[in-house]
């Protein structure tokens, strides 16, 4: 779906990069026998409908948890990973839309700085190797002179000065911020305007985190680049970063300046990832009411908003359905005895039929047993937990002879709405949905 | 009362390039109940200090000192003895979930060959009852008792982990780096759980970790590891309100919160253990380095409320010569050697 349209002064620097419903699918490879009766296995959205714009010389940060579809995003964007549907502009080109030989030129002008320094350079390369790669790839520079000369300025750019002191050495003798040093040293040397930097500072010990970060900053003012910075880490995006782009399963929720976002995040889950940071000071306590569970499986992602089976403030629209009967069953069933579990569970009949996603649930009652004791159960755990979001999604609770049907209101997919400079993708700041 | 007290552990490796000193003369007691963290830099010690409490050091290590647990030295136990230690007294827990299950077996099976080999006679019932206790304290529902370890998230094996080792409920269990591969909430979760571990089991707990949140987030008191010795140790409030060391306080200015405004690092980086600077080993990074430190290892203080600190910022006097107290003149590092 189309973003709003920003306001005026933000457009005024011309995006650098244009992305515009972006999708990156990735189709899984099934079973042998799948594949001989050409049955799809599925298809996992790890980028699903994302619009956003790189200005330029801005930071822009990605912030998502594993599995949130941030490094996908980050190497479609470099046409490294094909597009699916949608476009990225960049310098008046589509990256979605060129060959390999196309992109080639392009790749010059945007470079990536990938997370673990000590799998990114070739242990069997001297530093000077390694960083001259990149003019012998694009064939820039052919001259051994020239091509040591370069690689000495880049060396330095980088504080791995005096660079003669570096060339000879091999990966192995370099400590991991030095190693961190002489892969940005590589990613700079082709003068690239955009730095993909995927996790650039996660695997460094954190008395030398800040200094690759000053780096980084160093480079950006003297070199006029602009970066995408993808992390987990939302406080180093809060130092590092002009905006935020929160990802959750695939999806841009959350998107806007830093500040904004972080002094008042609007989603729920931007609101979780924020309380959820263990802060360096044993005053402050973790609260205990973060969302339950994990980010689901991106292969069969939850109906309407992807983040409601976990989130505290969900309500009828967010999209309830099948499996979220099932999980709260099996969450009541963790919390009780195993006597108690086997007496509930011997109600049901397999509740292996909730796995598939629908927005009516029949729960089959067990053979010899009644469904109004399986009715009974439910309207329980209603009563012993109203306040629970699960129950809000609910329209309807029936037994019928052998089986009880729920049904669930209509699920809506939410869409990214504008919430003054942030954007939010959440029901709870859709008019439409809130004040009906 | 302590569950187990160090008392001037040394461990060390054999290299081509000389002996690494990985843990060098640390002495510390964890007592019931009591959760102390020990935080440390990569190639600190702090791993091998956690194997080397529980007798799990890889061959061609050499260890002295004692480890008292129970009335024994651990060190000098057969590995026979440490094994049936191991699971109903110490567990451990480690930083890679999917690695540690046998991907072969089911949960429940996990779990039977467990408490069958350290609980002889206990009945199938029995196994499942305990199992499912553990399991559920860790969310983990009874429906999935029967699956593979493939069909569970990073987090979830995680849980499963830790409620393999409670299991046997251990009256020691020492977690290294326990959340650093999970995601920021689920970390979260599972730090609340290692939490009530200590409210309803009364486990001591060793907790690993290079990340001072979750050492502030979940621990009594904590120890600041540097190059192989304990720089600082004591409650955590204290170490963090009041730093002792200099080691401490410039990790605490380095590490990038939600309310840091200005980045600090450290200059240099830390020491390789085969050839370790003389002295305080921290001197080379120290921005209070005094001459003394260069000439003579520090002696360890005691400062109010169990703190102790080995810097000679806080003397003894009477062994700083005269002078010792000027401070180090040194050369400027080069910015390529800081990081």
């Amino acid at each position: 779906m189309q973003t709003r349209p920003e306001p005026a002064a933000e457009t005024a620097a011309a995006p650098l990069v244009s992305v515009r419903n972006l999708k990156t699918y990735y189709s899984i490879r099934g079973s042998f026998l799948d594949r001989l009766v050409g049955r799809e296995a599925g298809v996992v959205k790890a980028v699903d409908d994302v619009s956003l714009e790189l200005r330029k010389g801005e930071v822009l940060g990605l912030v998502g948890e594993s599995g949130s579809g941030k490094t996908t995003l980050g190497r479609t964007l470099l046409g490294l990973v094909p597009a699916t549907e949608g476009s990225v502009v960049f310098e008046g080109s589509d990256i979605a839309k060129l060959s390999e030989r196309q992109l080639r030129e392009h790749r010059r002008r945007m470079q990536l700085v990938f997370q673990d320094p000590h799998a990114s350079l070739n242990p069997a390369m001297t530093i000077e190797q390694s960083v001259a790669d990149p003019l012998r790839i694009h064939g820039i520079e052919r001259d051994k002179a020239g091509i040591r000369r370069r690689v000495a300025e880049a060396l330095e750019h980088v504080g791995l000065a005096p660079a003669e002191q570096f060339m000879e050495k091999y990966p192995s003798d370099l400590s991991g911020g030095q190693k961190q040093r002489a892969v940005i040293a590589r990613a700079i040397i082709l003068n690239p305007v955009l730095l993909v930097a995927d996790e650039p500072v996660s695997m460094l010990d954190m008395s030398v985190r800040a200094k690759i970060l000053e780096l980084l900053l160093d480079l950006k003012r003297d070199f006029d680049l602009t970066y995408l910075y993808i992390t987990h880490d939302l406080a180093t995006a809060k130092f590092f970063c002009d905006r935020i782009a929160i990802m959750y399963l695939g999806r841009i929720v959350e998107i806007g300046p830093s500040n904004a976002i972080y002094e008042d995040p609007k989603h729920p889950y931007t609101q979780a990832l924020l309380r959820a940071i263990p802060e360096p000071d044993p005053r402050r306590v973790i609260p205990r009411d973060l969302p339950r569970g994990e980010v689901p499986d991106a292969a069969r992602p939850p109906l309407g908003c992807s983040f409601h089976p976990r989130c505290p403030k969900a309500f009828a629209a967010c999209g309830w359905e099948s499996r979220d009967l099932k999980d709260l069953l099996e969450a009541r069933w963790a919390r009780l005895g195993a006597e108690q579990y086997e007496a509930e569970q011997a109600l049901f009949e397999d509740l292996a039929a909730l796995d598939e996603p629908a927005t009516t649930a029949t729960v089959a009652v067990r053979r010899g047993r009644d469904a109004a004791e399986v009715l009974a159960l439910l309207e329980s755990l209603r009563a012993e937990d109203p306040d629970e979001p699960f129950w809000l999604g609910v329209r309807r609770l029936e037994a019928a002879p052998g089986r009880v049907e729920i049904e669930f209101h209509e699920p809506r997919v939410p869409r990214l709405l504008a919430q003054g400079d942030v954007q939010v993708e959440c029901h709870l700041h859709d008019p439409e949905l809130v004040s009906s | 009362m302590s569950v187990v007290s160090v008392k001037d552990l040394r461990v060390w490796y054999g290299t081509g390039r000389g002996p690494v000193r990985a843990v060098d003369g640390v002495t510390l007691e964890i007592g019931e109940g009591e959760t102390l963290g020990l935080v440390g830099e990569s190639g600190c010690g702090k791993s091998t200090l956690g194997r080397g409490i529980l007798g799990l050091l890889p061959e061609g290590a050499a260890t002295e000192g004692e480890v008292d647990y129970d009335g024994r030295n651990l060190l000098g136990l057969s590995q026979r003895d440490l094994r049936k230690l191991r699971g109903p007294d110490l567990g451990l827990i480690f930083q890679e979930p999917m690695t540690r299950l046998n991907p072969l077996l089911r949960i429940e099976d996990h779990f039977a060959e467990t408490l069958k080999r350290h609980e002889a006679g206990i009945g199938d019932a029995e196994v499942r009852r305990r199992s499912l206790e553990v399991l559920g304290a860790m969310g983990i529902p009874p429906t999935r008792f029967r699956q593979y370890p493939h069909e569970f998230s990073g987090g979830m094996r995680q849980r499963i982990m830790i409620a393999l080792a409670l299991a046997l409920r251990p009256k020691l269990l020492i977690a290294d780096e326990p959340t650093t591969a999970l995601d920021v909430i689920v970390e979260a979760q599972i730090l609340g759980i290692l939490a009530d571990l200590k409210a309803n089991f009364g486990t001591a707990l060793l907790l690993i970790t290079h990340n001072l949140g979750i050492i502030a987030e979940s621990c009594d008191r904590v120890a600041v590891m540097y190059a192989g010795k304990i720089a600082e140790e004591g409650p955590a409030r204290d170490v963090f309100a009041e730093p002792a060391h200099p080691y401490t306080r410039e990790l605490l200015r380095s590490t990038i919160s939600l309310e840091t405004t200005a980045l600090h690092s450290i200059p240099g980086a830390p020491p390789n253990l085969v050839d370790p600077p003389s002295g305080c080993r921290f001197h080379p990074r120290c921005p209070d380095a005094m001459r003394v430190c260069v000439e003579l290892e520090p002696v360890e203080q005691r400062l109010e409320s169990g703190h102790r600190v080995q810097c000679w910022l806080h003397g003894p006097e009477r062994l700083i010569l005269a002078q010792g107290r000027e401070p180090l003149v040194r050369e400027e590092l080069a910015v390529a050697d800081e990081a």
